[in-house]
């Protein structure tokens, strides 16, 4: 099977590992991640104001490049999931802003959300099925206790995103089982880890991510797990005597299925 | 040929603001068959309808075509007036102007144009009808009532107490209902079961009434005064003559101490044996066997309860048993439960024992409850020291996740939980977080106030936005405060949540049987929301309690009432008249293909040999027959027919088709 592949900026620099052991599990779990040729920001926020469409059409582009090819795009930044999603969702559904978008992009043929949006977790949870990822595993991570950490990019708008239910999730803690870890729920895992309050005012994410340490230790993590680059940055800043070392989701799966140390 | 008379309706300004009303008289004044036209105010008044009489004398009316408001409204009253008049009743057609044309349009030319054409369709048809007369059915002296909670108990003792014989099917178990689990009732603060168990008794002891308990309805025929119920007795496992209902069996039950089955009484807060009463004073004293959870059902090992019970009441080969009944009139009181808290993970219902629903509250305070009415944390069996209420979960909601009504009877119950909580633990901490507290009702409002008042109970303007489970085993509650306009964190024991009530789920079901209507809700509609309220639209069904709509146990009771005098006035009559639009069939044109009784629902078709005479026909072949006590007038086979045979009286195909003509003119 052959996705396109939306890697976006921070996943080239600061989250290099969240991408790296990606394209290891993928390449193990035989599935292909073809990259996006060009791809551009999405912009890392997806832009509220309805007035303004210049700033979606980088995600229309990458979402129409999808379309072309036939394929679904692939996400693994959570913030990029969200703008490509919900902008899908606005072409697929804002007649305003899907006319618009369409009139300055001249395509061949009008883009009008055809493409399907997937999280890679949800690729492993829909296409692979953790039954089976639970059988290509070499390294269960037996013992350890793993707080699953959604944050919010990625739950919700919950009618748009249809990620997993956005008030008790459990796609991730379903993941960790299939990797033979023990998932550990707490109240905080779908709480906002304060975002991008921390560039102006780092006092609100200290707050965030204290509280979010607090319960997770409190009720026995060892260690978290996200799919965020925004929320390790909050997460890795914080000062929180609680604090347990936080891994992006897909090392984890790479270690699980004996990758880690590939090319 | 017909004298048609037209009579347009103001109905005050709803048809004559939008509809210009002398300008339809005006209009229809040449049509075919109309001699007389003419407009007033209210047409179904008094006055209204001395118009029309004396018209049809001075006019020697033979039709009558009323413009006014839906048939279903008034018809009756207008067919009546005509009756009155000496006019046969079916030769009167109502032209709907109002829910159809003036309701629902705004520009009041377009509106009078459309107003005409209705009439026109009307006026074309009356043109062709011809007297019908109708006929008459026996009425079956015996009520059957579906539910055994307070509504059906209350409608079964009140039909009894009139002297006819009622039925009460009960799914569970024992009758009682959820009013059975209830610990106080407000605004009196006296106890559930002091007041129901004498009423539980009553029923069993009546001579009137036979209960029907583990037991549904599986299948419904007939008609008002003529239904024919099937019920389905579910294998109790226990010989209910032999049973004294001793309880050795329960308490012997290997299955009781493992605790492995909830109970359901208990809302799972305890565990029940295989063998079981839902609860001490279980009307009837006897108990089932659920087979599902019984090791004797499932390896065919164990037989305890067989080898005790001192007067061989166990039976393990027991059947289920079907029993077929007629009934004159049924009444749905089949209750409600609370929705289901799965989509709402923000209140960690599913994840921490100390977020609890107010039922199973009512159990953890019950003296006879799993905890003896201490009450307790389950998850340290710890008394709480501050508990959190909070109301309106899932009711009053703006999207799917939950109902947009309101529930009616939490703010209440609330108000007497923390009352409950704070005279017996008068140093518990009680909060409780609300949208509006709503409490109109006898004495209602001056209980809410004296939570307040005299015992101090906090109560928050504002909604929760997520109750957070600590890891020391306490919670946290995030809500805000709207008056002081501040967020809140606070700290509790135990959190109590007031869930939204929905009807019970077997309700679908059943209102399928009965072809009673139910609403977006699942709510069974009333035949009129103002002025039939006890009824259904489907004759005959009668409604009682919650599952036509949250309300209390006064109400319940009051509408019990209702609904049981309407019951027996159903049942004083020796005769009811039958509607004569029923199928007819032509023997000329039937060649007996059995199109029309395959399609027809109520089973009125059957077929005979008959002489057949008419030009170039002498024959004897078998044509179909109509029994026009079954026939509801549905039509479905005057469609079916391939010949043309069977037709509808009242609503002829050649009416019909007349009365498209006219408006396609």
């Amino acid at each position: 099977m052959k996705y396109s592949y939306y890697p976006g900026c921070t996943l080239k620099n600061k989250a290099q590992d969240l991408d790296r052991y990606a394209r290891l599990s993928a390449a193990a779990l035989g599935f292909e991640l073809e990259e996006i040729p060009e791809w551009q920001c999405c912009g890392g926020v997806y832009p509220l104001g309805t007035d303004e469409i210049a700033t979606k059409l980088s995600s229309v582009r990458a979402l129409n490049h999808a379309k072309e090819q036939g394929q679904d795009l692939i996400t693994l930044c959570t913030a990029c999931h969200h703008v490509l999603k919900r902008v899908n969702d606005d072409m697929k559904n804002n007649e305003d802003i899907s006319t618009r978008a369409n009139n300055y992009m001249q395509l061949d043929e009008p883009y009008k959300g055809e493409t399907s949006v997937k999280h890679f977790l949800e690729v492993l949870r829909d296409e692979i099925g953790f039954d089976e990822l639970k059988s290509k595993v070499v390294k269960p991570l037996e013992g350890k206790k793993i707080g699953a950490y959604y944050g919010c990019l990625v739950l919700r708008p919950g009618k748009i995103l249809e990620f997993d239910d956005p008030e008790n999730p459990k796609i991730m803690e379903d993941f960790i089982r299939a990797l033979g870890g023990e998932p550990v729920i707490y109240p905080y895992r779908n709480e906002c880890c304060g975002a991008y309050t921390s560039l102006k005012d780092g006092g609100i994410s200290q707050e965030r991510t204290k509280l979010i340490f607090d319960s997770s230790s409190g009720f026995g993590a060892d260690m978290l797990i996200t799919a965020c680059p925004l929320c390790m940055y909050n997460l890795n800043k914080s000062e929180a005597d609680s604090k347990v070392p936080v891994y992006y989701f897909t090392e984890l799966l790479a270690e699980a299925l004996g990758v880690k140390e590939g090319e | 040929m017909q004298r048609i008379g037209v009579f347009v309706c103001h109905c005050g300004s709803n048809i004559a603001a939008t509809v210009d009303v002398k300008k339809v008289v005006e209009l229809v004044r040449y049509e075919p068959g109309v001699v007389f036209a003419d407009d007033y105010m209210y047409m179904c008044s008094e006055a209204g309808q001395e118009k029309i009489i004396e018209a049809i004398k001075e006019n020697k009316l033979t039709g009558l075509v009323i413009c006014s408001c839906s048939p279903r409204m008034h018809e009756k009253t207008f067919r009546a007036c005509a009756e009155k008049a000496g006019l046969n009743p079916y030769m009167v057609e109502i032209a709907n102007i109002r829910e159809q044309c003036s309701w629902i349009h705004k520009d009041r030319e377009e509106a009078t144009e459309k107003a005409v054409i209705l009439a026109r369709a009307a006026i074309a048809k009356v043109n062709l009808n011809t007297p019908l007369q109708e006929g008459e059915s026996p009425v079956i002296k015996r009520a059957l009532v579906i539910g055994g909670g307070i509504a059906g108990i209350q409608t079964a003792l009140d039909i009894a107490d009139a002297g006819y014989p009622v039925d009460i099917v009960e799914r569970e178990p024992s009758i009682g209902g959820r009013m059975s689990q209830f610990d106080k009732t407000f605004p009196t603060l006296d106890c559930a079961s002091c007041i129901l168990t004498p009423k539980m008794v009553e029923v069993n002891q009546h001579p009137n009434i036979t209960l029907y308990t583990y037991s549904e309805v599986e299948g419904v025929a007939g008609y008002v005064g003529n239904f024919e119920v099937q019920i389905k007795k579910k294998a109790r496992s226990v010989d209910m003559a032999a049973c004294t209902g001793c309880g050795e069996c329960q308490a012997k039950c290997p299955l009781g101490k493992m605790g492995k089955i909830p109970s359901e009484f208990d809302r799972g807060l305890k565990n029940r044996p295989a063998i079981y009463m839902p609860f001490a004073q279980a009307v009837p004293a006897v108990p089932v066997i659920d087979r599902e959870n019984c090791t004797y059902f499932k390896t065919g090992k164990c037989g305890v309860c067989a080898k005790i019970c001192p007067s061989k009441a166990i039976n393990y080969e027991q059947e289920d048993e079907i029993v077929t009944e007629k009934y004159g009139a049924i009444v749905v009181a089949t209750g409600f439960d609370i929705i289901n808290l799965d989509k709402y993970g923000e209140y960690a219902y599913n994840e921490s024992p100390d977020v609890i629903t107010s039922i199973e509250l009512e159990r953890l305070m019950n003296a006879a409850g799993p905890t003896g009415g201490h009450l307790e944390r389950m998850s340290d069996h710890k008394q709480p020291k501050d508990i959190v209420f909070i109301q309106c979960v899932g009711s009053r909601c703006d999207d799917e996740k939950g109902k947009p009504y309101c529930s009616k009877v939490c703010c209440m119950y609330t108000a007497k939980h923390a009352m409950l909580i704070k005279d017996h633990w008068p140093d518990t901490n009680v909060t409780v977080f609300y949208i509006d507290v709503r409490t109109p009702g006898k004495n209602f409002d001056e209980f809410y106030r004296r939570a307040v008042e005299q015992y101090h109970v906090n109560y928050i303007k504002g909604q929760v936005g997520k109750v957070i489970p600590q890891p020391d085993g306490s919670l946290m509650v995030q809500g805000v405060d709207l008056l002081d306009n501040k967020q809140i964190m606070k700290k509790t024991d135990m959190v109590v949540l007031a869930a939204a009530i929905e009807p019970n789920k077997g309700v679908r079901k059943i209102a399928t049987m009965l072809t009673a209507s139910i609403d977006n809700n699942d709510f069974l509609t009333e035949a009129h929301a103002k002025l039939r309220p006890v009824e259904s639209p489907t004759a005959g069904i009668f409604l009682s309690g919650m599952a036509q709509g949250p309300k209390d146990i006064p109400e319940t009771v009051s509408q019990a009432g209702a609904a049981a005098v309407k019951v027996v006035g159903l049942l004083a009559k020796d005769k009811l008249k039958t509607n004569p639009c029923t199928a007819k069939c032509d023997p000329m044109f039937c060649n007996g293909c059995s199109t029309c009784a395959n399609v027809c629902p109520y089973g009125a078709i059957t077929y005979e040999d008959q002489l057949v005479r008419g030009p170039g026909v002498n024959e004897t072949r078998r044509v179909a027959i109509v029994n026009n006590a079954l026939c509801q007038g549905c039509g479905a086979c005057t469609t079916a027919c391939p010949s043309g045979a069977m037709d509808l009286q009242g609503f002829s195909n050649r009416q019909i088709t007349t009365e498209v003509d006219a408006i396609c003119q």
